[in-house]
């Protein structure tokens, strides 16, 4: 497949820990408004790929770059300034502040820079796009699994993101938040936002993704539509084992 | 710490106003006592604006505090320069000491943070002493000027009002609720799109900026310096549990916090010498047990008792 106009592009991408190799040599491309999935056993990289792209780690070797601009050698604050927002695979969230003043935190610091009145608002409709306006003075302390990740969506979404990356965003939902979740993550894709997201929940991958990413031991071992990967012998093999395969 | 507002500002500067009367209604003991006041006040409050909102508790306060009143102390002893002009390096040499400070220790966080702070100022007051025997002659240095008491804890007053009133704007300003974000948690300040190692070196450089100039007010006092003596670490446990005491959630917890400390402390100093000390160790665990945040949260939770009652 020849993508056109690649937003978020990989080359050659490895991270090495010491002796462990976490990502090796991966390359892959993600086209404006396009859905990319990365997917794989658990300890295959995928998490370390999103925070070499956000910026939490630097790559050992390769390029990472947002619209032809290199931003691998970049600090994580500038890389978001410049368009990647993110959220983590355990949430994170900024307890003494309330929901309403942990949104805004994405707002502030951004390539639009907003403050005072103009950020509440913004982070007001962030609150209500994910669902969760209601509970803009609530500490914290008091929101479900759900909420929390709402809100660390809507604080991502406030930085206005053209490249979203969520990690396992699906993860430890029940079947009703879960199809809630999907839902939302549709919802994004409509208004045109470009997302990379590392997922287990395969139905949600089948629901969403244009095209898929399959790492195992930090290499890719397929790419290309869910449906298609998903029933690649390799990809079962790395998922299930030989003798599944 | 919470962003301030325009009624907190109101108040500081009442109260800003009856302290100002303190050296004509008091003299001798509690004119001394007021000067101590004042002088914890502005190092506490200085300690809060990056203590404050980061949690990163610094043990570096008599660093600052020490070369401002060295500073003063060598020029106008060993050089014969003017009070002013030392006061102004002074300020100076504390705000590139504590830069210089904030770099080294950026990817130092909780203990690490803590140990290295106090071991540096530690290091300082050795440096200095080295400095001061092999070099410099004397051991001691004389501070003359025609300052009283009362000149003393007018200018501590307007250096606490300074440091309360920057740290008011900041607390307003996108630089505080940054530091706030810092507190919660560095990562998602990063990614967010807050320079976090530049937010935290200019908060600390603040703070050494205050300490100092507080350090070279205080050493007229003294009339004979000595390094031991401005660098004392106890200085440093003093402002943490002062500040703490008081609350460093909000930006006036530490005035709430010094005031009572320091009049048990003196009570106890001046009838039971050897168990002054305790003081410090029972106001630790009234923190620990009682007071988690501070005199200021206790006082904010009675007010929001009061108003759902209301």
């Amino acid at each position: 497949m020849r993508v056109s106009k690649a937003i978020l592009s990989v080359k050659g991408v490895s991270k090495r820990f010491g002796g462990l190799v976490a990502v090796s040599n991966l390359s892959f491309d993600v086209a404006e408004h396009e859905m990319v999935g990365i997917i794989g056993p658990n300890g295959s990289g995928k998490t370390t790929m999103m925070n070499m792209i956000s910026g939490v780690f630097k790559p050992t070797e390769g390029r990472i770059s947002l619209r032809g601009q290199l931003i691998s050698d970049l600090p994580a604050q500038i890389i978001s300034r410049s368009g990647v927002g993110r959220t983590f695979q355990l949430v994170r969230l900024l307890p003494g502040l309330t929901v309403l003043e942990n949104v805004i935190a994405g707002a502030v610091y951004g390539h639009r820079r907003r403050w005072g009145s103009d950020a509440e608002g913004f982070a007001h409709d962030m609150l209500e796009r994910v669902g969760i306006d209601a509970m803009s003075y609530s500490p914290i302390s008091s929101l479900t699994y759900i909420d929390q990740k709402r809100v660390e969506l809507a604080r991502t979404l406030a930085g206005e993101p053209e490249v979203l990356l969520l990690d396992e965003w699906l993860a430890g939902l029940n079947p009703t938040e879960l199809a809630t979740g999907i839902k939302l993550i549709h919802a994004l894709r409509d208004e045109g936002i470009t997302v990379v997201l590392v997922e287990h929940v395969m139905d949600a991958i089948r629901s969403l993704c244009d095209r898929c990413v399959v790492i195992s031991s930090g290499a890719k071992i397929a790419e290309g539509a869910p449906d298609e990967v998903l029933s690649d012998s390799e990809v079962i093999r790395a998922y299930l084992g030989d003798d599944d395969a | 710490m919470k962003r301030s507002n325009w009624q907190e500002l109101i108040w500081a500067a009442v109260i800003t106003i009856l302290a100002a009367f303190w050296p004509m209604l008091a003299n001798g003991y509690w004119l001394g006592i007021g000067v101590d006041v004042m002088m914890y006040v502005a190092l506490a409050t200085s300690w809060v604006l990056f203590s404050g909102p980061t949690h990163y508790i610094s043990l570096a306060s008599a660093a600052f505090f020490g070369v401002g009143g060295f500073i003063v102390g060598t020029g106008m002893s060993d050089y014969g320069t003017s009070f002013w002009s030392m006061l102004a390096l002074s300020a100076v040499v504390g705000a590139i000491l504590a830069a210089l400070i904030g770099l080294a220790t950026l990817r130092l966080s909780g203990v690490y943070f803590v140990i290295f702070t106090l071991g540096l100022a530690e290091m300082i007051r050795n440096l200095v002493s080295w400095v001061q025997n092999n070099f410099l002659g004397s051991r001691g240095l004389y501070v003359l000027t025609d300052f009283s008491d009362e000149h003393l804890f007018w200018m501590l007053l307007v250096t606490s009002c300074s440091i309360y009133l920057v740290g008011w704007i900041i607390s307003r300003s996108r630089l505080g609720f940054a530091m706030r974000i810092i507190g919660g948690n560095e990562t998602v300040a990063r990614h967010v799109g807050i320079n976090t190692s530049m937010a935290k070196v200019i908060l600390f450089t603040t703070t050494g900026l205050f300490g100092a100039i507080v350090g070279a007010i205080i050493a007229p006092r003294w009339s004979y310096i000595e390094p031991n003596q401005v660098f004392s670490p106890q200085l440093s446990f003093f402002v943490v549990i002062m500040a703490l005491l008081g609350g460093s959630g909000r930006l006036w917890g530490p005035v709430v916090g010094v005031i009572p400390f320091l009049l048990i402390w003196n009570w106890v100093d001046a009838n039971f010498p050897n168990q002054s000390i305790l003081v410090l160790g029972l106001a630790f665990l009234l923190i620990v047990y009682a007071l988690p945040n501070g005199f200021v949260g206790r006082i904010e939770d009675l007010h929001n008792k009061m108003k759902r009652h209301s």
